[in-house]
């Protein structure tokens, strides 16, 4: 249902049920996963139906999440390829931070700093699935420096990803217009012009 | 035990050889690890495997199983050679004066008088040289070439080290040392103790591995001593008593000897079992043997047993034969027996050859098991794969299971190692319709009288006239027997010294046997209990544990057989005057009126020292005896091999085939076929238990199979390189009599020996499995064993024999 | 089981004080290894008293069995046979849990009250707290705890807190047929100790020793070692065990220092946007692209 037809399609619904299978996934590992790893956390797990059942979902989540960023994953990867453009781009990022994107680089699809994320995220996944299957003593059973490393790796890797996450999703607040990219679908052209201009030619064939 | 299990702290070097005491006492083992702790004591071990005993032991040697007397008659070489035995204590309190008869010899193996066709002694020569005045002569100063001392000193000078260890296959430092630690222990205020089980009894010599020691005990002064004495460790808690009770043929309660059909009366029965004093002022004791007998046929027949009757003597069954376990089994075998009454006994596990034991019970008309658990020997008959392989339709016998209560569920006494007795109570009812093993009993009994009653039949009268003057008859209650046991006054008894004074009234409990008598006037059920229940009451059943003394002499737990007394021979821990070896550890001492102290004395109580009473008051002598005429196999022991030996002769007497293993044990007919040789079977096997186990029960226990679940035997590393066996392996052991498998521990505490040239592998076996129980099935392991006893007590050889051994 | 009468001085994945103005007396169960005959009584009686029963299993070619410490085998004997200049030894140990001090297992446990350490040393398993998840296991520097595949719960020794907590020795230390192990005050049992190793030296036992290991904070299960310069040959009890700096790292600093992070990086982004704004399409650009429309 496209309200304004002259809006830009960002994202197919394939590709938004994705980001929000990982999504909530991720809320709910971040969740139960605070609660083991931090006492003020604990009574979170009373999400879950308390401590034993936050202990048995969590790793269940956890695999879902790995298969669908899978997905996603080998959905936008041609995308992140980073170009020098790029790399000006996040050589500038504290500008735009600042609020002043006039000396911005142009941005296709995706900036600099979103495909810093992708690949921060890959890699954090990455970590975060293997060193999981260490503490997943329901089925693994590995010599204790092992497992001792994978807790040490899991949590260190999940407190990074959840800060990124935070950067992740205050950024698709802090840009004004982002959210309904990834809810349903669509971008206005002048959003798209703005923030991702080469995108913006490349839909529009315009300049 | 001669002395008991407390006063094991008391002790300065405790010796664990022919048992493992940690493992199959470890309870009792507590007061050796006391004795460690407190007394700085040193503990050895010699064993054919490094034993749970040896993992905290001072020192440990390995031996070939089956050469105790050649390890042990070296330790008497060493002694006698070195000049270290206590020589007041030896010269006073033992035979070693006393000249034996110049017929005496020993040649090349055998003792004289030996009958090659009968394998036994005729002991024509094994005697005292006898005075003009009735007594054994004897020489003070132990020089007479006829005198003990010197026949032993004789006699033992073939042991030399080198010849020991080229038997044993001990190493010849390590037997040295030990020789050397035993020695120090002659000083008089010094004592060594030893604990021995069944790794010295099961032997077709095993009656003599602990003479050999009881002679070394001897020379070293340490018998009668608080931390001293030679001490069977028994392997049930109540075996001591069963013992006690005789439930065998050759002797009734107390240690009387049974009649046999050459005893024609009781007169000549009494005569040959009352002796006369050998030496001058001496207690010879069993002189009171027709009071005791007496006492016993009282409490059997009551007042159908009258002078006039001879008390019912022939009433009493007369032994034609041998009816010891391996004889019962041996007539079984032949199919001379009609049924079979098996009450808390498993033999098809525990007697040796199984197959044997099998094949017998198939040939009963009827066999009875009276048991708590499901035996082995109660479903001999049916097939368990093929750990019981047999056709049921072969088996003509019919078999009952009467099931009965376990110890935990009744109240009554045990008496353990000790002697002592001690009262316990019921912890639990039984299940079902189990019932107590006198209830059992008791309605056999009833029946049985009654049946006699209706119908009449062959000699009714020792039915008919047992006395049964219990409250409830189908129930006698344990309480009741135990005061029978004690013994008391059918009439008046009266002072010896004064005929006019009575000292027990007519129905009361006696004091004890001193107070019984020969006319028909008491009733004792067994004399050495007697005064366990005395008119103050069920003296078993005290606890009272205050030890004054500090030796663990408490005198208020239980009662102690004989007369309460715990250490026994305890007069000669005092010299001639009365006065402790060792002041630290008084048992008892002469206070100048009175023998007193911290035990009850073992010499009449007012027996001054200058009456030159000795204080082995149980002999005729009046001291113990170096020379032993009353054994079967000869009066000093000597080296025999187990009759399956890896060797092809007795390193003591290579030129003498007879006298290869025991001259005197008897072997039944077609059982010399069985035994294998060294050719086909190389191996040493030895059977033992695990302390995870007791005997065949405990398979029937969840925790203890969780603890030990699985048969397994031990090999050494060596003999598991030579097989290609690795640890954890299923390994076939076989015997000539059949075979077991089992998983492999291979270890490095079973080591191979060297003896006489050769290497000697031994493989352990622990004996607890069978095909009943919660434990993983096994093989039973008396499969393996050979159906050969001691020559004295015909105790099957289960702990020397020949097997080999391979990978399946 | 919470006790009452055992004062609590420390609670898993509990960040406040515990109540501590009552004084307890330390206890401690010393294991004298030199006068232990393995005869497995211990394990016997911690199955009675605990009303656990292992699996009957099979014989792997030695005389340990159970195998390893389970869910329902809170306690089991090591036996180890060593061979040195011609003198055998056979070491046994009764491996369980050592109530160290310094607890790696209360200091991983996630679940709230699923681990006590009472004030008189004992540290418990309080399995209607625990979650399963095994972290006691990976803080452990002994290996000790296990979880049980029937009910997901971790399990071991507790050192019968229940008969403590009554006056009562626990039940290996009741039955212990040589008196191979003690029960008393730490004190006590250190004086004890010090009696053993004067004994074992007068044996030739020149390294004998107390194993009270100083990197856990000491324990309240001790041993007597001959050997005290090698533990690791009692069946690898370890040489100088410490809680894993891994596990430090993650459940001490990590902790934190993370969540500071976090908040930090949630609090960032809020002023953030409080003090430099949305970041919105330019009117210019939209009015742009309405000029286009209107074409």
């Amino acid at each position: 249902m496209i309200r304004n037809p002259k809006d830009l399609a960002r994202y197919d619904a394939h590709e938004r049920a994705n980001h929000w299978l990982v999504g909530i996934c991720f809320i709910l590992l971040a969740l139960s996963g605070l609660a083991f790893f931090h006492p003020a956390f604990y009574p979170l797990t009373q999400l879950f139906g308390g401590g034993v059942w936050a202990r048995i979902l969590h790793p269940y989540i956890g695999v879902i999440m790995a298969v669908s960023f899978i997905v996603m994953f080998f959905r936008f990867r041609a995308l992140n390829v980073m170009t020098p453009a790029d790399k000006e781009w996040l050589s500038r990022v504290g500008e735009m931070m600042n609020g002043d994107d006039h000396n911005m680089p142009e941005q296709g699809k995706y900036n600099g700093g979103q495909k810093a994320m992708f690949w921060a995220m890959a890699l954090c996944m990455l970590l975060l699935f293997v060193s999981g299957l260490f503490l997943w003593r329901a089925y693994f059973n590995l010599p204790v420096d092992l497992v001792r490393l994978g807790a040490v790796v899991h949590a260190a890797i999940a407190a990074i990803m959840i800060a990124m996450i935070f950067v992740h999703v205050y950024a698709a607040l802090w840009v004004r217009g982002t959210v309904r990219a990834m809810v349903y679908g669509t971008v206005t052209r002048a959003w798209a012009k703005q923030h991702h201009r080469a995108w913006y030619r490349q839909v529009t064939g315009k300049s | 035990m001669t002395n008991h299990w407390v006063d094991l702290k008391n002790s300065d070097l405790v010796i664990v050889m022919g048992g493992n005491a940690a493992e199959a006492h470890p309870c009792g083992f507590k007061w050796v690890i006391e004795a460690k702790k407190d007394r700085k004591a040193r503990l050895i071990v010699v064993d054919p495997r490094f034993t749970r005993s040896a993992a905290v032991a001072d020192f440990y040697a390995p031996i070939r199983a089956g050469t105790d007397i050649a390890f042990l008659g070296g330790v008497i070489n060493y002694l006698l050679a070195k000049d270290k035995i206590h020589h007041e204590y030896v010269k006073n309190y033992t035979n070693a004066a006393f000249l034996i008869d110049e017929g005496f010899k020993f040649d090349d193996g055998l003792f004289s008088g030996y009958n090659a066709e009968k394998r036994s002694y005729g002991k024509d020569t094994w005697k005292y040289q006898m005075g003009k005045d009735g007594f054994a002569m004897v020489d003070p100063t132990l020089q007479d070439p006829n005198c003990v001392f010197q026949l032993m000193k004789k006699h033992y000078s073939r042991y030399t080290p080198e010849l020991v260890s080229k038997t044993t296959g001990t190493p010849q430092d390590a037997f040295l040392k030990i020789c050397e630690m035993m020695a120090e222990t002659s000083a008089p205020d010094k004592t060594m103790t030893i604990c021995y089980a069944l790794g010295w009894t099961e032997h077709s010599v095993g009656s003599q591995n602990i003479r050999t020691m009881a002679l070394i005990q001897l020379l070293l002064g340490n018998m009668g001593m608080a931390g001293g004495g030679i001490n069977a460790l028994r392997g049930h808690a109540n075996v001591q008593g069963i013992t006690d009770m005789c439930l065998y043929s050759e002797v009734l309660p107390g240690y009387l000897s049974a009649p046999t059909d050459a005893d024609v009366d009781r007169k000549t029965y009494l005569e040959k079992r009352t002796p006369k004093a050998l030496r001058p002022n001496q207690m010879n004791f069993p002189q009171n043997f027709p009071k005791w007998f007496t006492s016993l046929q009282k409490a059997w027949y009551g007042n159908a047993a009258t002078d006039k009757n001879d008390y019912g003597y022939d009433w009493l069954p007369k032994k034609d034969a041998a009816y010891d376990v391996l004889a019962i089994f041996e007539r079984m075998h032949q199919g001379k027996m009609n049924g079979f009454f098996c009450q808390g006994f498993n033999p098809l596990a525990s007697v040796a050859n199984k197959k044997k034991v099998g094949d017998a019970l198939a040939k009963l008309k009827f066999l009875v098991v009276i048991d708590p658990l499901a035996t082995d020997t109660s479903e001999f008959w049916k097939p368990h794969g093929e750990f019981n392989e047999v056709d049921p339709s072969k088996v003509q016998t019919e078999v009952f299971r009467l099931p009965a209560n376990l110890f935990a569920e009744e109240t009554a006494s045990f008496t353990n190692s000790g002697r002592v007795i001690q009262w316990h109570w019921k912890a639990a009812d039984g299940p079902g319709e189990s019932k107590g093993d006198i209830e059992i009993l008791a309605a056999l009994f009833l029946k049985l009288k009654a049946m006699y009653a209706k119908d009449g039949g062959k000699l009714p009268e020792p039915i008919m006239n047992l006395t049964w003057p219990y409250r409830i008859p189908a129930k006698p209650s344990p309480a009741e027997l135990l005061m029978e046991i004690s013994g008391k006054a059918l009439g008046d008894v009266f002072d010896p010294k004064d005929k006019t004074k009575v000292i027990v009234k007519a129905g009361d409990q006696v004091a004890g046997f001193a107070q019984l008598r020969d006319d028909g006037s008491t009733s004792c059920g067994n004399w050495i209990y007697s005064g366990c229940w005395s008119q103050a009451g069920n003296l078993t059943a005290r606890r009272d544990n205050s030890d004054p003394s500090g030796l663990g002499q408490t005198l208020n737990w239980g009662f102690s057989w004989p007369a309460n007394r715990r250490i026994i021979y305890n007069r000669a821990s005092c010299d001639l005057a009365g006065k402790p070896w060792d002041p630290k550890r008084t048992v008892i001492k002469w206070t100048g009126t009175a023998w007193g102290g911290n035990d009850v004395p073992d010499m009449r109580p007012d027996a001054a020292p200058d009456e030159n009473v000795m204080p082995f008051i149980m002999t005729p002598e009046g001291v113990a005896r170096l020379f032993a005429p009353a054994m079967a196999d000869g009066p000093f022991p000597e080296h025999y091999e187990p009759f399956e030996t890896p060797l092809d002769k007795n390193p003591f007497h290579p030129g003498n085939p007879k006298a290869a293993s025991n001259p005197a044990a008897r072997v039944f007919k077609g059982d010399m076929e069985t035994f294998g040789k060294a050719k086909d079977f190389p191996y040493v096997a030895t059977t033992y238990r695990l302390v995870e186990h007791f005997h065949f029960w405990t398979k029937h226990s969840r925790i203890n199979a969780v603890l030990q679940p699985d048969q397994f035997v031990e090999i050494s590393e060596q003999l598991a390189q030579e097989k290609g066996i690795a640890t954890g392996d299923k390994v076939k052991v076989r015997s000539n009599r059949g075979f077991i498998k089992a998983v492999a521990v291979v270890t490095k505490r079973i080591k191979t020996l060297d003896v006489d040239g050769k290497k000697v592998h031994t493989v352990g076996i622990p004996i607890h499995w069978g095909f009943k129980g919660v434990t993983k099935p096994g093989f039973i392991t008396n499969t393996l064993t050979p159906f050969v006893g001691d020559a004295n007590c015909q105790t099957p050889e289960y702990k020397a024999f020949l097997v080999n051994i391979e990978k399946v | 089981m919470a006790l009452q009468s055992l004062d609590i001085a420390r609670r898993s994945a509990t960040t406040t004080a515990a109540p501590g103005v009552r004084q307890t007396t330390a206890v401690a169960k010393l294991i004298d290894v030199s006068t232990c005959i393995g005869c497995k009584a211990c394990q016997a009686a911690c199955m009675e008293w605990n009303d656990i029963r292992d699996e009957v299993g099979v014989n792997h070619g030695v005389y340990d069995n159970p195998m390893d410490l389970t869910a329902k085998s809170w306690t089991v004997m090591r036996y180890a046979e060593v061979e040195e200049k011609g003198k055998l030894e056979w070491l046994i140990r009764k491996d369980g849990c050592m109530h160290c001090a310094d607890p790696g297992c209360l200091k991983a446990c996630p679940a709230p009250g699923a681990i006590i350490q009472y004030a008189n040393g004992i540290v418990d398993f309080h399995q209607e707290n625990c979650i399963g998840c095994g972290y006691c296991i990976t803080g452990c520097p002994f290996n000790i705890p296990r979880i049980s595949q029937e009910d997901n719960k971790a399990y071991k020794c507790s050192l019968c807190s229940d008969r403590v907590a009554v006056g009562q020795a626990p039940a290996c230390a009741k039955v212990c047929p040589t008196g191979a192990i003690q029960f008393g005050s730490k004190e006590q049992m250190k004086d004890y100790a010090a009696k053993r190793v004067v004994d074992l030296k007068s044996r030739g036992y020149g390294k004998a020793g107390l194993y009270d290991p100083a990197g856990v904070g000491g324990t309240h299960v001790m041993y007597v070692l001959h050997h005290a310069d090698r533990p690791e040959l009692y069946k690898g009890l370890p040489a100088d065990p410490s809680i894993s700096p891994l596990v430090s790292l993650w459940k001490g600093f990590a902790k934190p220092l993370a969540s500071v992070a976090m908040a930090a990086v949630a609090l960032g982004s809020l002023f953030h946007y409080v003090m430099k704004g949305p970041n919105e399409v330019s009117k210019e650009l939209e009015d742009e692209l309405e000029k286009e429309d209107a074409k």
